[in-house]
């Protein structure tokens, strides 16, 4: 590549095209602001150089038949494969930038534009209008993904007569279903997706933004998606990834924003939380919970109320006066803890977290120039401007053992109400017009929430850089996947509740955020012990996975719903630990890659129009595909096996059963449908112990699904769980293995077998090999 | 194995793991099922579903469906492993808690492939087992002495109950008949008498009355017609009614002609046998000649004087009005009393009149048939208060009878007593079989966590938790509950309480109430296996 003009310029504005690859950066920002205006930084890696040919109109893309046309009046981009038009920006003319004016200049002034009012509150818009927008077209494409975070199904609807969707992280209390308004996070990133090819488009702005949608789907004309982004400040910077295949997207995108955090292996087992744990001795005896009732757990979680009047890094003296006591107690057990520590402070001149905020500056300033204020859970509190990066590096420093008394390595972070929640501010979220230095919180609103990355750091480096951590965080922008898990929110016990955490995780998946998981029985309400058990048998199949649930609801521990349902629970949470080799390869993948975990059926299937839809069944990885039960009372459900001429085996009972079908499946309280794709070799490790820390030795259990070709693959990644050495140090073991002409490779020995013919199931009986070293399995 | 087409094949690879130590005796068998395991014999697997080499018993792989064949390792899901742990209790944990780097086992048997550190505690946990193990016996032991007294003040306290029920039982029935012969007494024997001496006393005073009544009328005829009769002629005439301005009928300002004849009855005059019917119908309006007019006021109605009085009389009592009628007399006897000052009487002449026309006292022969009535009234009535108290009383020692305190009615001795406990917030208080409620230390109004329910034990052994319901509501929540768990101990105390659930709150008791009769056997009988 190389540089040949970096400047367009459209009437007063400014135009920059940057290309790399498949990615073209499209950016128009005012050529002359009266002050600056926002760019969003720390999202995105710095992108690469500009390629613009000779007569500066058409330019030549990656791909050699790729074409990028700039139409100059009116201005519009078509970018161009061959005679077809893959997509469109302002073909309908829809591109909007409201230049930073005077106030009282010749222009009358309207309502609305220099002040607003919602509700009781003010919005003082000291800069007036400064909203952006601009139309994307996308002949031939009919299914459009992504934007999380809405309660929504996986395809995205067209918005025509209805409210767009919307972004702008909100503490939503009972968010309604099937509903386009904003959640908690925002990832301003959609797929657009026909057989032929998969694009992305990754509009790169912080603030309240609104999507449009419209099809002419229907008509006798050739399909189309219409799309309008329209952000309320900041500038207009789009990436357009060009795929073409989907798994082209991910990478892609993670070339721009990042790849999922590796998770230590610990953080992928089961987590066992609630409103609230009431003290040490009230962990002490849900921990030996598990043991009694024999149910593997890796963490016992601490909400708000385990502090001292809601100041966070503090621990209540009379509940929890001993912590390290506890900890080293849970620690015995090879289990860890997390403690909530949320972005609102206690203004208390006695709290030492808040003075030294406070006598640092680092505070989010009001429109006056003061330390913003609002109402959160300690009453009164001020919130850190995590968009400093010395406050960020300050904010790490507090996780320091000799910093945060009472903590230690096993215990972990949960960073919740970061949108931020203002429980008496306009949406129960901050004044738009306080102050983040120079800019306004309208312009980094989004942003806020992906700063749960200065508690990841704070972890990294407590431990000397050796560790690898794990936060939680609920509100989340493009880039979040860097940093930990996400999780959908406070949902209601309810069926639906149930059934939408699905696709909510795979929308997460698709914008690059994989570590996604709901609150298992759901965090309102109260759920029956059949929606509790269908729940867990769920939840065990989605990435994160943790039971949660609100103060006023009934305890729900596993074993609190009779020997039975405690079976049934026992049973779901232990078909998750025997997959953990799998789910931490996955991630591993993941990590080094950017492709989605949780992953919708259409990302391996593109070209089978069937799977575009689905979102009641779910893939992890290539190789396992789950049916959900959402129904109460279900006797069976239908199941699409996708793959013409593929096998799937059904992991319960081995059975086989052919793709490109739709599947009646009877079912049972006992268990969900799971499927392994023939052709693959999944490791499992099937003694399942109380934690996956007990479990680290222990030998893998390789479970091969021929395909009708008689062949499998399958991979085998190892390293120590929970550390950067696998990074720094290369310390990992990762293995391709291979079933081919009846040899399981990579290295020869003799082995026991059995085959059961009714089933067709061959066991090798202790090949007793090293996973570390080549070896090869030869049936003669 | 050309045959084979599509299948599953499942293998075990072992990363870094040395192979299982070899043992003379398999591991993890207890004594009791050692003979199924022969070395150098085939093993059949406990559930007899298959046999296997022995070599691949404890072999770290697992072949028997019931785990049966790798009692010492954590091949098998299902399998258990026996800690013999000298010196202690012996006993089973899961394979899967083998070699996975906690110490379960106190001999350390459980760890001998994992590298974690364990020490054989079993001694020391013997010996605190051992301690714990006497004082609980000791505790158990004076606990279900305690509870022998318990039982034997319950039960003579159930007999009291009892008894006093019985009496009291009895005593009502008597009580009962004496009300009714006493309600027959009042009506017919004293009540019918009094009323009709009443009546007599009351129909001679009206007859009286009328008497004094008339001649006083007779009286002021025979006035007016000496006054009216001007010319003394013996006759009132017309003209002699016409100066009697009062008279004007038509209200025109003069006494006609017509109207004075229609007075007298359509005639001119009158005497005076016929004066008597004139004198009827203008006795109303008639003004004396001897009376100014302006007196007219004077003439109010009776009742207008008798109101200052009977202010007076409020004053000083102020619950007259609403006595009951019976109560009355007494009022008027009140008056008889010499003692009694009775200023207001003293005090106006109109009161005098009033006197005048009040009711003589009853004669003695009445007032004595009174005060018999009245006094039968009230025996009645003690009587009637005392059935009502008595059967109170009932309602009371059957409620209590009615609780459940336990098979020998052990628990009866907590019936109206309250424990508290103190925390750092609350004072938390149980009066077993009454409520349980909670109160801030340092101000607040009480909490109710609920009111006695029933007894939830498990089972076996339902008297071993107390469940209080229906207490407070909870904001978007349920009504507060309290389950108390019950322990055996000398004292009767409240050891602990916390809410696990929102709402739902758990106390722990000690009664020894719950102590069990210690075992006979010597607890040292478990450790079978040195």
């Amino acid at each position: 590549y190389r540089a040949l003009l970096d400047t367009l310029e459209l009437s007063d504005s400014r135009l920059t095209l940057q290309l790399q690859g498949n990615i073209t950066r499209v950016k128009i920002n005012e050529l002359k602001p009266l002050k600056p205006r926002f760019e969003v930084p720390d999202v995105h890696s710095v992108f690469g150089y500009i390629c613009l040919d000779d007569n500066g109109l058409v330019l030549s893309l990656g791909v050699e038949s790729q074409r990028l046309i700039v139409s100059a009046r009116p201005f519009r981009l078509d970018i161009m494969e061959g005679p077809e038009v893959l997509l469109s920006l302002n073909s309908r003319g829809l591109l909007a930038f409201e230049h930073l004016r005077l106030r009282g200049g010749k222009d009358k002034e309207e309502d609305g534009l220099w002040e607003e009012t919602f509700k009781s509150h003010t919005d003082s818009k000291p800069n007036g209008p400064t909203a952006v927008s601009l139309d994307f077209s996308l002949p031939g494409v009919e299914h459009v993904y992504g934007i999380p975070e809405h309660a929504d199904n996986l395809k995205l609807k067209t918005t025509d007569g209805g409210e767009p969707y919307r972004l702008y992280n909100l503490d939503v209390f009972q968010y309604e279903l099937y509903n386009p308004m904003a959640l908690y996070g925002a990832v301003p990133v959609m797929l657009a997706h026909n057989t032929q090819r998969t694009m992305g488009i990754f509009w790169l702005n912080a603030a309240e933004t609104w999507v449009d949608i419209s099809s002419n789907t229907g008509s006798s004309e050739t399909p189309q998606t219409d799309v309008r982004w329209i952000s309320e400040s900041g500038i207009i910077d789009v990436f357009i990834m060009l795929g073409p295949k989907p798994s082209d997207v991910f990478t892609q995108y993670a070339s721009l924003t990042g790849t999922q955090s590796f998770p230590p292996l610990t953080g992928l087992a089961y987590h066992q939380c609630r409103w609230n744990y009431n003290d040490q001795d009230d962990v002490k005896a849900v921990d030996e919970g598990f043991d009694q009732h024999d149910i593997p757990c890796d963490f016992i979680w601490l909400d708000i109320e385990h502090t001292d009047g809601k100041r966070y890094f503090t621990w209540d003296p009379h509940k929890f006066p001993q912590p390290k006591d506890m900890l080293q107690g849970i620690k015995d057990k090879r289990r860890k803890m997390v403690a909530i520590v949320d972005p609102h402070i206690k203004v208390d001149s006695g709290y030492k977290i808040h003075n030294e905020i406070r006598d640092k500056n680092f505070y989010v300033k009001n429109k006056d120039g003061g330390d913003y204020e609002g109402w959160c859970w300690p009453g009164n509190s001020g919130y850190p401007d995590f968009t400093n990066p010395e406050m960020r590096a300050w904010w790490a420093s507090m996780f320091a053992y000799d910093q945060y008394e009472g903590s230690m390595e096993n215990l972990y972070t949960w960073n919740d109400m970061n949108e931020p929640s203002v429980f008496n501010g306009p949406e129960v979220t901050m004044h738009k017009d306080a102050m983040h230095g120079h800019w306004e919180h309208r312009d980094v609103h989004n942003l806020y929430g992906l700063y749960h990355r200065a508690t990841a750091e704070g972890q990294i480096q407590r431990s000397g850089g050796t560790e690898r951590p794990f936060v939680l965080t609920r509100a989340f922008f493009a880039g979040s996947q860097r940093y930990g898990a996400v999780w959908t929110g406070d949902n209601a016990a309810e069926w639906d509740h149930l059934k939408i955490s699905v696709p909510m995780c795979l929308s997460l998946g698709l914008v690059g955020i994989s570590l996604c998981g709901a609150d298992v029985g759901g965090f309102f309400k109260s759920p029956s012990a059949e929606l509790l058990v269908r729940w867990y048998q769920t939840g065990a199949y989605q990435p994160f996975f943790r039971a949660h649930a609100h103060l006023d609801t009934p305890r729900r521990e596993p074993w609190l719903f009779g020997p039975e349902n405690t079976a049934l629970i026992r049973e779901a949470i232990r078909q998750r630990y025997a997959l953990l080799p799998y789910w931490y390869q996955q991630f591993y993948q993941a990590h080094k890659t950017g492709q989605p975990v949780m992953r919708a059926l259409w990302v391996e299937y593109p070209k089978d129009t069937a799977t575009f839809t689905i979102d009641d069944e779910f893939l992890i990885g290539r190789d396992l595909l789950v049916h959900t039960v959402t129904e109460e009372g279900a006797r069976g459900v239908t199941a699409y096996l996708p793959g013409l001429g593929e096998v799937w085996y059904d992991v319960h009972t081995f059975q086989k059963h052919n793709g490109a079908q739709n599947l009646y499946i009877p079912v049972t309280m006992s268990s969900i449908p799971v499927f392994q794709r023939g052709g693959s070799i999944i490791p499992r490790k099937v003694r399942v112990r109380r934690s996956s820390e007990c479990m680290e030795n222990d030998p893998y259990t390789l479970f091969v699904a021929l395909s009708p070709q008689r062949v499998a693959e399958g991979e085998l990644y190892i390293d120590d769980g929970h550390t950067f050495n696998f990074q720094t140090k290369k310390e990992f073991i990762h293995r391709g293995l291979s079933f081919v002409n009846n040899v399981l490779t990579s290295k020869y020995t003799s082995v026991d077998f059995e085959f059961d013919a009714s089933m067709s199931v061959l066991t090798l009986r202790k090949p007793g090999m090293n996973a570390g070293a080549d070896w090869a399995v030869v049936l003669l | 194995m050309k045959s084979i087409t599509q299948m599953l094949v499942m293998m075990i690879l072992v990363v870094g793991f040395g192979s299982a130590v070899e043992v003379l005796r398999p591991r993890g068998v207890p004594l009791s099922k050692r003979q199924f395991y022969e070395e150098d014999k085939p093993f059949t697997c406990l559930d007899g579903s298959r046999t296997i080499p022995f070599d691949r018993v404890n072999d770290d792989y697992c072949d028997c469906k019931d785990g049966s064949d790798e009692p010492g390792t954590a091949a098998c899901p299902n399998a258990s492993f026996h800690c013999t742990n000298s010196g202690y209790r012996p006993t089973f944990i899961p394979s899967s808690r083998i070699n996975d780097g906690i110490c379960d086992c106190c001999d350390t048997t459980d760890e001998y492939n994992s590298g974690a550190k364990c020490e054989n505690t079993c001694r020391d946990l013997g010996r605190k087992e051992q301690e714990v193990l006497q004082k609980m016996a000791e505790i158990t032991k004076e606990g279900f002495l305690l509870k022998q007294q318990l039982i034997q003040e319950g039960k003579n306290g159930q007999q009291e109950k009892q008894n006093k029920l019985n009496e009291l039982q009895n005593s009502k029935k008597e009580l009962e008949e004496k009300v009714e012969a006493l309600r027959t007494t009042v009506k017919e024997t004293a009540e019918q008498p009094e009323k009709e001496a009443k009546e007599r006393h009351l129909k001679a005073w009206e007859e009286q009355k009328a008497a004094v009544q008339a001649e006083k009328d007779k009286n002021k005829m025979a006035e007016a017609f000496l006054e009216l009769d001007d010319d003394a002629d013996g006759l009132v005439s017309v003209v002699e009614l016409q100066s009697h301005m009062e008279l004007d009928s038509d209200a025109d300002g003069s006494v006609s002609e017509a109207e004075a004849q229609a007075l007298l009855g359509g005639v001119d005059r009158v005497d005076t046998a016929a004066f008597e019917s004139v004198w009827s119908n203008i006795k109303d309006k008639y003004v004396s000649e001897s009376q100014p007019v302006d007196a007219a006021p004077a003439d109010a109605t009776p009742e207008e004087i008798k109101e200052p009085v009977t202010d007076n009389d409020s004053d000083q009592y102020p619950n007259d009005e609403d006595l009951p009628e019976e109560e009355e007399d007494e009022e008027d006897e009140d008056d008889d009393y010499p003692e009694e000052d009775a200023p207001p009487t003293a005090r106006t002449p109109e009161k005098k009149d009033e006197n005048e026309e009040a009711m003589p006292p009853y004669d003695d022969a009445t007032q004595a048939l009174i005060d018999g009535a009245q006094k039968a009234r009230e025996n009645f009535e003690e009587s009637e208060r005392a059935l009502r108290d008595m059967d109170d009383q009932i309602r009371n020692i059957e409620k209590e009878i009615s609780f459940d305190f336990g098979p020998e009615g052990e628990f009866s001795y907590l019936y109206s007593q309250c424990y508290e406990l103190t925390t750092s917030e609350y004072i938390y208080r149980l009066c077993p079989f009454n409520r349980v409620s909670q109160k801030p230390k340092y101000g607040g109004s009480e909490t109710n966590l609920g009111t006695w329910g029933t007894w939830a034990g498990p089972e076996s052994n339902k008297y071993l938790v107390m469940k209080y319901e229906h207490g407070t509501g909870c904001w978007q929540g349920p009504n507060r509950s309290t389950t108390v768990k019950l322990t055996c101990g000398k004292e009767t105390v409240v050891t602990s309480t916390s809410e696990p659930s929102r709402c739902e709150y758990l106390m722990e008791f000690i009664t020894p109430a719950v102590c069990q009769e210690p075992s006979s056997t010597d607890p040292q009988r478990n450790h079978d296996e040195f």
